[in-house]
């Protein structure tokens, strides 16, 4: 069964309408249970457990540290290339947009990577916007095996692909993907996927399975906040993520939570999250998934990601740039979408441990 | 006669074994080793950074300490081989503890790779030390295939509940002419205690220490604890009762008896 068929149980069900209905006391309930089931997680993130994020909060912290320790895995992305056919309305890589694309030769990755390894990082996410003919898997391929010279671990953050060209990614070295869903309401999505080849909800929903399925070890999801109601994106994110832990049980599952940042265009978003909701999300799916890496990036601001840190996070990003190729060329190319915490990998690393917390720059190799 | 122990050929000077996973910083683990005087230490090989010395875990443990490398993070037996081999090459020696783990969700090991991981590296001379879930001829095939010790767990991993495995346990004690090590699930120095009076041969415990709030003074805990279990065990705890002994009626039948 692959996972459209547990979002179809959903669709006329009237999640305001439930939403609505939980109580105090059915929070409390749930906040009393060792292993709360999805019911209970959408209780979690309704209006009525807004009132009781601090005991969220130390029960969420109890797990994290019961199960990753008190340790954050720091790791950066590099773009890759820019170039893209999708028309994503929140996005500055957007087709429609009118700037100069580029992709990074194997010279100016080697640059990069040695900046980058410089600071210790052994941890890359690489990403391309959505272009077969610009930046094709063989493309992908190449800069994977310059990295792995550098990198313990690389993993995607590329357009959705077939099984068979996981395998071949996994070959060159890739241990992991990450694709967000972005919206996981279909009517939304195709609303705010105006063309290209991301209208294919269904292709895009799959890629982590077919990640998986080619025997990648890490997949991570997420869905954009800001583009629908926090309350059921966060939802089916945690019914994908447990989905892909039951079905899968030899993956690391990870989910993201990006939260809609300014960007290239005049697209606002549809429905804001605000630091409260974003907390209640993320303690929400810290109970629901005690063993699932929480993932932070740098969309976020320093004090607020410093002030979540103990609620579950697990990864962070540091050290970043959303432009293709850092900084190498700064100020010639556009930002996919602007970063909020621009702290480099040291101050990441002294703020880490100044808050009790043990910086990992390892966790494969 | 003294009570030693000896794994791969060394005499090791104290049963309490420590993880050194979930720590917050790496200068804890040292502290912690110290004050329980452990003398084996296990560390994920794919968490060591060889390359950076500044972050390098290794250099926090006392050199008279045995380095026991893990293969944390392999899903079958060749990722297990191959994480081993690269422990080996980066100058960590030839102790390895074997950790297949194929299911995210509650961290059990794979007992069937574990055999056949435990297999090759036995062959390849390495002192292998298993961590596996206690089942009797899982633990005679890793015995057959040269395995040093076995490690069964007590509880899933980082579960603190406690020796919750106990009669199975208790079976490889009686049944395995290795080392029983007690591994996962230890989450108070009462349970390292219960382990060690059933005759374990030692017990790890990381997550309890870890995640402690005085992490260096869980683990001299754990260290007495350790101590205490071994000791009832070999001077033969005696027989608990559960009401005071007065002279039955049956008593008093077999007393008159002639």
């Amino acid at each position: 069964m692959a996972f459209y068929e547990q979002i179809k149980m959903y669709k006329d069900f009237d999640f305001e309408s439930f939403l609505n209905k939980v109580t105090v006391q059915d929070v409390e309930n749930v906040l009393a249970k060792e292993k709360p089931d999805v019911w209970d997680f959408l209780c979690l993130l309704s209006p009525a457990a807004t009132s009781h994020l601090k005991i969220m909060a130390n029960i969420a912290n109890d797990l994290t540290i019961k199960n990753f320790g008190r340790v954050v895995l720091l790791y950066t992305p590099i773009y890759l290339a820019d170039y893209c056919l999708n028309e994503c309305v929140y996005c500055s890589f957007n087709v429609k947009n009118n700037f100069k694309r580029s992709k990074l030769t194997m010279e100016e990755l080697e640059k990069v990577a040695s900046e980058i390894s410089r600071t210790g990082l052994k941890h890359v996410l690489i990403l391309t916007g959505e272009s077969r003919e610009k930046t094709p898997v063989s493309y992908i391929e190449e800069c994977t095996m310059l990295l792995r010279k550098f990198f313990t671990s690389v993993s995607v953050e590329v357009y959705p692909l077939e099984k068979l060209e996981y395998e071949r990614l996994g070959a060159a070295g890739i241990d992991g993907i990450t694709i967000y869903q972005e919206v996981y309401d279909e009517v939304i999505y195709e609303s705010l996927h105006k063309s290209g080849p991301k209208r294919n909800y269904h292709f895009r929903l799959d890629a982590a399975e077919r990640a998986a399925e080619a025997g990648l070890r890490t997949v991570s999801i997420g869905a954009l906040l800001g583009l629908n109601n926090f309350r059921t994106e966060v939802f089916f994110t945690g019914l994908h993520a447990q989905y892909l832990q039951k079905k899968y049980w030899d993956i690391e599952v990870g989910v993201s939570l990006p939260r809609f940042r300014p960007h290239l265009g005049n697209f606002t978003a549809l429905a804001p999250v605000s630091d409260k909701y974003f907390v209640q999300a993320l303690l929400a799916l810290r109970i629901f998934l005690p063993r699932c890496g929480i993932s932070i990036s740098t969309r976020e601001d320093p004090l607020f990601r410093e002030n979540i840190l103990p609620m579950g996070v697990t990864r962070m990003s540091a050290g970043v740039s959303t432009n293709v190729g850092g900084n190498l060329r700064h100020g010639e190319t556009k930002s996919q979408f602007e970063i909020s915490d621009s702290r480099s990998v040291a101050e990441m690393r002294d703020m880490l441990k100044s808050k009790g917390y043990q910086t990992t720059f390892v966790d494969w190799r | 006669m003294k009570d030693r122990l000896v794994i791969g050929n060394v005499e090791l000077s104290s049963r309490l074994f420590i993880g050194t996973g979930k720590f917050s910083n790496n200068a804890i683990i040292k502290d912690c080793i110290k004050s329980s005087g452990c003398s084996v230490v296990t560390v994920a090989v794919r968490r060591i950074d060889f390359e950076t010395p500044e972050e390098n875990m290794l250099q926090f443990i006392p050199s008279d300490c045995v380095v026991m490398p893990n293969t944390s993070g392999a899903r079958n037996a060749i990722d297990a081989v191959r994480i081993a081999r690269l422990a080996r090459e980066a100058g960590c020696g030839n102790w390895i503890k074997i950790e297949v783990i194929s299911d995210n969700r509650y961290l059990l090991p794979d007992n069937y790779e574990t055999i056949k991981a435990t297999e090759i590296l036995a062959k390849e001379g390495f002192v292998v030390l298993p961590y596996m879930n206690p089942d009797l001829m899982v633990a005679k095939a890793l015995m057959d295939v040269g395995a040093a010790a076995v490690m069964p767990l007590g509880a899933p991993i980082g579960t603190n509940r406690g020796l919750r495995t106990k009669e199975m346990i208790r079976i490889l004690i009686e049944e395995i002419d290795l080392p029983i090590i007690v591994d996962a699930g230890i989450g108070r120095p009462s349970h390292a205690a219960e382990a060690m009076e059933m005759g374990a041969a030692a017990v790890l415990v990381n997550t309890a220490i870890a995640t402690a709030h005085d992490p260096v003074a869980a683990a001299l805990g754990f260290s007495f604890a350790v101590k205490a279990g071994r000791l009832s065990f070999i001077g033969g705890a005696s027989k608990a009762e559960l009401y005071a002994q007065a002279s039955s009626p049956l008593e008093g039948f077999l007393d008159s008896l002639q």
